[in-house]
């Protein structure tokens, strides 16, 4: 039993060490511009223009729902009016970028393991080092920086549409006072709410990327070993940004508090 | 030229080359015969540093290349180009985009000059006109060609090929192997040519070196290697099992 558990931290320290020299590795490309800038407009697209359906529809739901549920409990006490204030803070500094990641986890890491595993798979990933082009700035670093780009780009159009949408149904559906509703709102989210939750998009789509390119690097051979990197990639992508968004709160909600 | 110096390399217990010395001139055409799973391949790739070995030199140009990082390589592997056995194309481009893959990346060339040397190169393997193909709609044989394309478009200096004929039907193979034979009187390039293709061998190889036993067991011109009455060697080239050894 020791002897498994002490193995398994091995690897699993072995593997963090991996992924903290790819991540050394994307920097210092980056930094010396070697990066494939046709690439990384593809990718770009990729990464945000082809993910704005999931992601507004799961932040348009969830500004709802939250809006609803908020609403349900406020009007116990007479607070009907601060609904939209919880939505825009909630929306900004947690569930905007979280959910946002999640969902570019699912949707992004995925394809990205599944590629860069299949590419491992065929000879292809051999076939550009033959070429001498280093598969950190071919593969890597574009993935890398439109994640970047892309997410805090995202989580901005998913908070719009979560708060939006959850005004639609406080006013409309549920019959909230509009212009309290409003300016409750103004009133307590401030600008270090939207801050906050543009830090932690950037950092999670770091986090994507780079966890789906090393799986996808990093796979078994097979098909097994695909299907598997690709499974990893985005469990793990979605397990990080989890644990990170705890510490991250921590951390920027002390700093915003000193400010 | 290529120097391989003592290499050895394992894969967990299993060792698959154990000093293995060899040297290549430039200019020299030469075949890397042997058994199946009997670590040509493996060889092929640390000529290039695509693995590295648990000790040994390789020496490129007079140069060791098993010391440098993954980086430092890239400017080595430039004087390289190499055709896989399973062709390695790039599945998300066109037959134009493969070919002028290298081309892109390190040549600073105009679109148009691009566009003339993709061209060039692909009437050279008999593809003329397939530019706008994708891998996918392409035979195992156009495959090869393109992979061999897109190996030589760049003009390197050394061409690996690994099992270049394998999978493919005899008058295919016999095309193959003419064109690597058009590419290096052409180009001029040293050719190394890993293979179990005995007729591959005997076209393309000036000189034959055969694997056994994890070592380098005959080096020799072509028309001695295959006139030679070593028995291993005899028995690999008459393709004759041995009935007390499963040969798989």
């Amino acid at each position: 039993m020791n002897f498994f558990a002490n193995t398994w931290i091995a690897e699993w320290l072995a593997g963090l060490g991996r992924l903290a020299l790819l991540a050394r590795e994307s920097f210092l490309s980056l930094i010396t511009l070697k990066i494939s800038w046709r690439d990384f407009l593809y990718q770009l697209y990729f990464i945000g223009v082809k993910s704005q359906a999931v992601v507004l529809i799961t932040g348009a739901f969830t500004g709802m729902v939250l809006g609803a549920q908020t609403y349900y409990q406020f009007h116990k006490v007479k607070m009907d009016t601060a609904t939209l204030a919880v939505v825009g803070v909630s929306l900004c500094d947690e569930l905007g970028p979280v959910l946002t990641a999640l969902m570019v986890a699912g949707r992004v890491g995925a394809a990205i393991a599944a590629e860069i595993g299949t590419m491992r798979v065929t000879e292809q990933i051999d076939a550009l080092r033959t070429l001498a082009t280093h598969p950190v700035d071919y593969l890597v670093v574009p993935r890398l920086v439109a994640a970047h780009i892309a997410l805090p780009l995202l989580t901005i159009e998913s908070i719009c549409l979560g708060i939006g949408a959850s005004y639609l149904v406080g006013v409309y559906l549920l019959g909230i006072d509009a212009t309290y509703s409003w300016v409750n709102m103004l009133r307590y989210t401030h600008d270090i709410d939207v801050v906050i939750g543009l830090i932690k998009a950037f950092i999670y789509g770091g986090i994507i990327a780079l966890i789906s390119c090393y799986k996808g690097l990093t796979c078994r051979l097979g098909a097994e070993g695909v299907g598997r990197a690709t499974t990893e990639a985005v469990v793990y992508s979605s397990i990080t940004i989890l644990i990170t968004n705890f510490f991250l709160t921590l951390v920027l909600g002390k700093i915003a508090s000193v400010l | 030229m290529i120097e391989a110096r003592n290499l050895r390399k394992g894969f967990g217990t299993q060792p698959v080359l154990d000093g293995v010395s060899f040297r290549i001139e430039n200019g020299e055409s030469v075949a890397i015969i042997g058994r199946s799973g009997c670590g040509k391949s493996v060889l092929l790739k640390h000529l290039i540093g695509l693995l590295q070995p648990d000790a040994g030199e390789v020496l490129i140009d007079s140069e060791n290349i098993v010391p440098m990082n993954e980086r430092q390589l890239l400017r080595v592997r430039r004087k390289f180009g190499m055709v896989f056995q399973g062709s390695a194309l790039f599945d998300s481009m066109t037959v134009a985009e493969n070919v002028a893959f290298g081309l892109r990346r390190h040549e600073h060339l105009t679109e148009t000059e691009i566009g003339r040397r993709v061209a060039e190169t692909l009437e050279m393997v008999d593809l003329p006109g397939t530019e706008n193909k994708n891998p996918a709609e392409l035979s195992g044989g156009m495959r090869k060609r393109v992979g061999l394309a897109r190996a030589i478009v760049y003009e390197p200096q050394i061409v690996l090929y690994d099992e270049p004929t394998t999978g493919l039907d005899p008058i295919v193979s016999d095309s193959i192997d003419q064109l690597m034979l058009r590419v290096r009187d052409r180009l001029k390039v040293t050719t190394v040519v890993v293979t179990h293709d005995m007729r591959t061998a005997r076209r393309v190889g000036q000189r034959v070196l055969m694997m056994h036993d994890k070592r380098i067991y005959a080096s020799s011109a072509a028309e001695e290697f295959f006139a030679s009455q070593d028995p291993v060697v005899r028995q690999f080239i008459d393709g004759v099992a041995d009935p007390k050894e499963t040969p798989f």
